[in-house]
């Protein structure tokens, strides 16, 4: 019973091999899109850059976490394995920019 | 009889009481902790982005004999040709490699799938591309050297830092950069090795369903690997 229970708990669907390679595909662009925009001056001097690349860097990223590591299919558990740390890093990482970007200037 | 069976199906997972494998569980508290690493790195980098006292700097010209830094070489009039420095970061190659990287998590999913899929007959008429997909070591083998070559990127980056008067040691900008990118190389490394210990289990005795989740945590961890260069590609070498 428990056995049949932790099999079922795992059972989940995986993209299929299309899936995979439109992926790929679209990573690859977006990544084309970003290093294009680096050689853009007048987009780089622009306030738009920045938040350009951020997102599209967090597309990336999400689009891996969510497919190719399965998390949009796996357990809510692994969710929160990931996503709990990955806000406590995001959290830090803009409380020792606002501190230490002060104290600097 | 059923005892033995019982036994047999828990001897490659180990159910926790959520009714999750403990392994699997174990690699994403792991892959958690490590994003608080890597996110601790990059803010360290940020932070002492554009504090060094002296070049050679990330996206601008130097000036190595008046130490002067500026966007275009032409701005360092006056500066002798043989002391002006140009950025040190190489896009291009950084380029190429991040592809390279992207590539083999491409290859490291279609390995589990292999691996997943080893026991079901493949359909009639099923042509090369179909043999392909369904050949773990082919895949195992593609991610490794995609992983191998992303390595090779990388020593030939810090070799040419190296040459253009950038160490470890030279300023905030070198000891933060190496810090950073050395970590993750190492855990590239890291993946690799993993990657050739499956080969080598799949050339012993062949990876099949029954070993799915130890080439999905491998997998992951390869994948995660991924997804922090995806970061640092955009947050160190591309934002100036």
């Amino acid at each position: 019973m428990s056995s049949n229970s932790a099999h079922s708990e795992e059972a989940h669907e995986h993209p299929t091999w299309s899936t995979y390679k439109w992926i790929a595909l679209w990573l690859t662009l977006i990544t084309v899109v970003e290093v294009w925009a680096y050689y853009i001056p007048a987009f780089v001097a622009s306030n738009y850059f920045v938040p350009a690349l951020l997102i599209m860097s967090a597309v990336k990223f999400t689009v891996v976490v969510m497919y190719y590591m399965h998390l949009k299919y796996d357990h809510a558990l692994f969710r929160k394995l990931f996503v709990g740390p990955l806000i406590i890093a995001i959290a830090t990482f803009f409380a020792l920019m606002f501190v230490f970007r002060k104290m600097f200037q | 009889m059923a005892t033995d069976a019982a036994h047999d199906a828990h001897e490659h997972h180990h159910y926790t009481t959520t009714g999750l494998d403990h392994k699997k569980i174990a690699i994403w508290a792991f892959i958690g902790s490590e994003c608080m690493l890597f996110m601790s790195l990059i803010s360290t980098y940020l932070i002492y982005k554009g504090k060094s006292v002296v070049g050679p700097w990330p996206h601008e010209f130097w000036c190595k004999a008046t130490n002067t830094a500026a966007a275009t070489a032409e701005a360092l009039a006056g500066c002798p040709a043989d002391q002006i420095y140009k950025p040190i970061l190489n896009i291009p190659v950084t380029s190429a490699s991040t592809f390279v990287l992207l590539m083999s998590s491409l290859a490291m999913v279609l390995a589990l799938a292999a691996v997943e899929m080893k026991d079901q007959p493949l359909p009639a008429g099923a042509g090369l591309g179909d043999r392909m997909l369904r050949s773990s070591k082919l895949w195992l083998w593609m991610t490794a050297i995609l992983g191998a070559t992303f390595l090779g990127f990388q020593a030939y980056e810090f070799t040419s830092f190296v040459h253009e008067g950038l160490t470890i040691k030279t300023n905030l900008f070198g000891s933060s950069f190496f810090t950073l990118t050395g970590f993750h190389g190492a855990h590239v490394t890291a993946g690799v090795i993993w990657l050739l210990t499956l080969l080598a289990i799949d050339y012993k005795r062949g990876l099949g369903p029954k070993d799915a989740l130890k080439v999905d945590i491998a997998a992951l961890y390869w994948h995660f690997v991924d997804v922090v260069w995806i970061a640092i590609f955009t947050l160190i070498y591309l934002i100036q």
